[in-house]
């Protein structure tokens, strides 16, 4: 047997960003005992990044807003391709989990009147994101940590979760190593949450930190679960261009919800020549309304800056490739242009979008009171993951439960900006809840130690091969420019295929990797560990992308560039076969029930 | 730019040495750059701790000749040229290996500070009413990534070794948040004079040049808490008048 240290808890929850903390915090307000893991140090996640706000009609701003808005924007930014029973409960609850946030100590910016501001952002009818200046998310996972700790809940830092344990057809725990000693942990518990959050490093342009190796959606495919609308990864329309090591760092849409524009190397707001049809009517015709919307006339339409993420990517991506791009292959976003506008617009810029102009300061050595920014596109967010029940966040897999970026179906085909930080409460917080009453009904299962002891060996094999040619950074490196230039985000068939065939290469390669040093703390062995997941998802992204013959959200096909009605029927889901292989199927779309449909098109005008 | 010699603690537990590498530096890297590119290219097992690369997650602080400085932050071409660079882990928290330090006890000091807890809402949905400028001053503490280089360059736990007594400005800047929130009811002024040893602090300012969020922390954070420990331990007017109106300062 293996040796490893044995940890016990009813609910195991992996993943400390926004999602798995609330999830941790709703599981022990239960009664649960719970165990908290996460790669990094707490307080550190993905979530800590988010900048522009977190979406809930709350209606402060502008009290035409309600959860019905909220409900038909989602499904339209989404084209409806989403879990509508996941997009209602979003749209309903986001305000009381927001509420809640401030009830442990969140400060958001106020209103004249005291209330919470919201701010505009793509997609969203009225202004409706919570924020604070553009550091949302540290606000809220420091407001989530602070109140944990005090709560029956032991905390796993830095430790990695290298397999789930069944226990029959149920999940039993988790096999672990700590990232210090190089030791493994197997955990046992009752259920176990899933909140791992993304996959951008599969690609070699992301937003996204080194944690994103897709672990979750990995961990649930090979237990079993279903993985469903994989081929939706949301490309974010502006990441930073120059220099090169901060290629892919976001710049948060708030700076286009503040008023920036993005023009070519013409000087033109291209963004106005390509309005689609389905947005027109909420769409400004002038400039003037724009900017007239964007300091709060209800009475104005959103500038085309505003426009889905999908589409404005997209946009920006053609006037790079026909040759209006500026010059490090981006165009410009300039919000410097406000101070033709308003009195004291430099402080006024520093004051709102403070994290973006210390960002270009010290990063880039661009003042952006005075200067515009270069920008291009950036792999942000996946949109696909783990398929869960709506009510429950259960996944195909009993007592395996998963929560934000790595669940899917909140968000469709793309996800508006704003959508994800609600998700993670709203959705961590059901999946706590049902994830503590399943254990408390089932009890804790005991994970077979036979597993444990194979999935312990297995992880050590990187050492044995330590005289080998494979290095663990190269494969990773060769995976992410491949996917970044076969499946990124304009995609052919041709490049598709050729994609599969070099993650199939690679993960033989990965087979072969070895590793030097010894256990503890050692990075290089940490990376040779998740090539497997980032095979595991770069397969299913590729396999799903090439089945959806068609262009919508955030999967853009060239040889298929228009939205076929036939693929609105159905969401593609992944699963591990008998034999091993990754299997794909078409699963039909439920009709939405008439009360939602009605408000669906009550919204449309 | 040509290629720059960094040396580069490297060790376990402490005991360790400088070892040099060489690497090639482009336009615009920073120092988490070059650590990266000698991993891939010849020290595959170099412990280097971050996470966002974007200078708001605090993973990535480390003493960059000799400055306590976040790696992931700091421009090659801020550093002097054609010189080596020297990159150490934060000397304040045990080492656990090359650049790597063990800050848990950071996370233990939070846990024993009093929780936020806030008056009833204002409004009957649960909500609260607060003014913009109110929550500024607050939210300037608020912005802090807890990368504890503050904790790393403060005499007290660096030269004196005082984590048993001491909590160190991070933890001065969370207690103030806590004291100066426009809701909350907690009083914290006996744990700061009693448990937390505010006084150690003798005001060196060291711990607000470093902060990589430029929060000042000695003049907004624990200057105006070192006066209301005065004020409710020295001052017998002003806790008379607080003791009738039965309420903590704001
Ligand atoms: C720069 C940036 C800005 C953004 N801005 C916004 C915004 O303004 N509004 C918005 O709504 N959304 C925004 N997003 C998206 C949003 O921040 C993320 O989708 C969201 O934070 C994900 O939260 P999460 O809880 O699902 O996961 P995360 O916060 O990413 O947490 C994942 C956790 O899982 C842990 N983990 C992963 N794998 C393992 C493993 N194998 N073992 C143990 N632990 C593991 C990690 O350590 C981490 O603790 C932004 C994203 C980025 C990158
Ligand atoms: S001002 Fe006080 S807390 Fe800050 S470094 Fe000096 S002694 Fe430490
Ligand atoms: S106060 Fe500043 S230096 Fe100290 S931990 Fe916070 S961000 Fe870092
Ligand atoms: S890596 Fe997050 S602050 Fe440097």
């Amino acid at each position: 047997m293996a040796e490893y240290e044995r940890v016990e808890h009813d609910v195991l929850v992996i993943g400390a960003g926004g999602a798995g903390l609330r999830a941790a915090i709703e599981a022990a307000a239960a009664g649960a005992r719970v165990g908290l893991v996460c790669k990094s140090l707490l307080g550190k996640a993905h979530t800590v990044m988010a900048e522009g706000g977190a979406a809930a009609a709350m209606g402060n701003v502008d009290d035409r807003d309600n959860w019905r808005v909220h409900f038909a924007d989602t499904m339209r930014g989404g084209q409806y391709m989403n879990n509508w029973r996941m997009a209602e409960l979003h749209a309903k609850e986001a305000p009381d989990r927001i509420h809640e946030l401030e009830a442990w100590g969140a400060l958001f910016d106020r209103t004249p009147d005291g209330r919470i501001l919201q701010r505009n952002f793509g997609g969203h009818r009225y202004p409706r994101l919570a924020h604070v200046g553009d550091r949302t998310g540290l606000e809220m996972i420091r407001t989530l940590q602070d109140h944990a700790i005090h709560l029956a809940i032991d905390v796993h830092m830095e430790v990695t979760v290298v397999q789930l344990l069944k226990d029959g057809d149920r999940v039993a725990g988790a096999l672990a190593y700590d990232r210090e000693k190089g030791r493994f942990r197997l955990f046992s518990s009752g259920a176990v949450v899933l909140a791992t959050g993304g996959i951008g490093r599969a690609f070699s342009v992301t937003s996204n930190s080194w944690e994103y190796t897709g672990d979750g959606h990995a961990l649930a495919y090979s237990t079993g679960a279903e993985l469903v609308d994989m081929e939706f990864v949301q490309f974010h329309p502006t990441g930073m261009v120059w220099p090169p090591s901060v290629k892919g760092i976001l710049v948060t849409e708030g700076v286009r919800g503040e008023g920036g524009v993005l023009r070519n190397s013409l000087g033109k707001r291209f963004m106005f020549d390509d309005i689609p049809d389905n947005y027109r009517p909420q769409t400004a015709d002038t400039e003037e309304e724009g900017w007239r919307y964007v300091t709060g006339d209800k009475a104005a339409r959103r500038p085309p800056e505003l426009l889905t993420r999908d589409h404005v990517a997209r946009c920006i991506q053609r006037e790079v490739r026909e040759g209006r791009g500026s010059p490090h292959g981006g165009v410009f976003l300039d919000i410097a242009w406000i101070k033709e506008r308003i009195p004291n617009a430099a402080d006024h810029i520093r004051k709102k979008l403070p994290s973006m102009y210390h960002q270009f300061m010290q990063l880039a050595n661009i003042d952006i009171t005075t200067t515009p920014m270069e920008v291009g596109p950036t792999t942000h967010y996946i949109m696909g993951g783990i398929r869960v029940d709506g009510d429950s966040q259960m996944s195909t897999v009993p007592g395996l439960f998963a929560a934000g970026e790595c669940a899917a179906g909140l968000h469709g085909a793309n996800r508006l900006g704003g959508n994800s930080l609600s998700d993670l409460l709203v959705f961590g917080r059901r999946a706590g809840e049902y994830a503590a009453r399943f254990a408390a009904e089932r009890g804790v299962a005991q994970p077979p130690v036979s597993e444990a002891d194979a999935a312990v060996a297995r992880a050590l094999e990187p050492f044995e091969r330590s005289g080998s040619p494979e290095a663990p950074y190269a494969i990773q490196h060769e995976l992410q420019r491949m996917m970044q230039d076969l499946v990124g985000i304009v995609r052919q068939e041709d490049e598709m295929k050729r994609a599969l065939d070099g993650v199939r290469q690679l993960r033989r390669r990965a087979g072969q990797v070895g590793v030097t040093g010894n256990r503890e703390y050692n990075p290089g062995w940490h990376t040779a560990l998740d090539l497997d997941n980032l095979l595991t998802i770069s397969e299913a992204i590729a396999l799903a992308a090439i089945e959806r013959r068609e262009s919508r959200g955030g999967h853009f096909r060239d040889d298929h560039p228009d939205k076929d009605p036939q693929y609105a029927k159905f969401n593609i889901v992944i699963r591990r076969g008998a034999d091993g292989s990754m299997q794909l199927e078409r699963r039909p779309i439920p009709s939405l029930p008439a009360e939602l449909a009605a408000i669906v098109e009550e919204q449309k005008s | 730019m040509a290629a720059t010699t960094f040396r580069v603690w490297r060790g376990d537990k402490g005991k360790g040495a400088f070892t040099e590498y060489r690497t090639d530096i482009t336009e615009g890297m920073v120092v988490l750059d070059a650590m990266h590119q000698i991993q891939a290219e010849s020290a595959g097992d170099l412990a280097v701790r971050w996470n966002c690369k974007a200078g708001k997650c605090g993973s990535c602080s480390a003493e960059i000749n000799g400055q306590p400085r976040l790696m992931c932050m700091t421009r090659m071409d801020e550093l002097p040229a054609n010189e080596p660079v020297t990159l150490e882990p934060m000397r304040a928290f045990p080492h656990v290996r090359d650049l790597v330090t063990d800050v848990s006890w950071n996370y233990e000091v939070k846990k024993k500070i009093r929780k936020f807890t806030p008056r009833a809402p204002d409004a009957p949905d649960g909500s609260w009413r607060m003014a913009q400028e109110d929550v500024d001053r607050v939210q300037e503490f608020r912005k802090c990534i807890e990368c504890f280089l503050c904790q790393d360059v403060c005499h007290v736990l660096r030269d004196h070794h005082k984590h048993d007594e001491f909590i160190g400005p991070r933890f001065f800047v969370y207690t103030a948040a806590l004291e100066m929130h426009p809701l909350d009811t907690g009083d914290r002024l006996r744990d700061l004079k009693e448990d937390q040893a505010i006084g150690y602090c003798n005001i060196t300012k060291c711990c607000t040049k470093v902060c990589p969020e430029h929060i000042t922390i000695t003049d907004n954070a624990i200057i105006p808490l070192k006066e209301r420990v005065v004020d409710e331990f020295y001052d017998p007017v002003v806790k008379l008048v607080r003791l009738i109106r039965g309420k903590k300062s704001s």
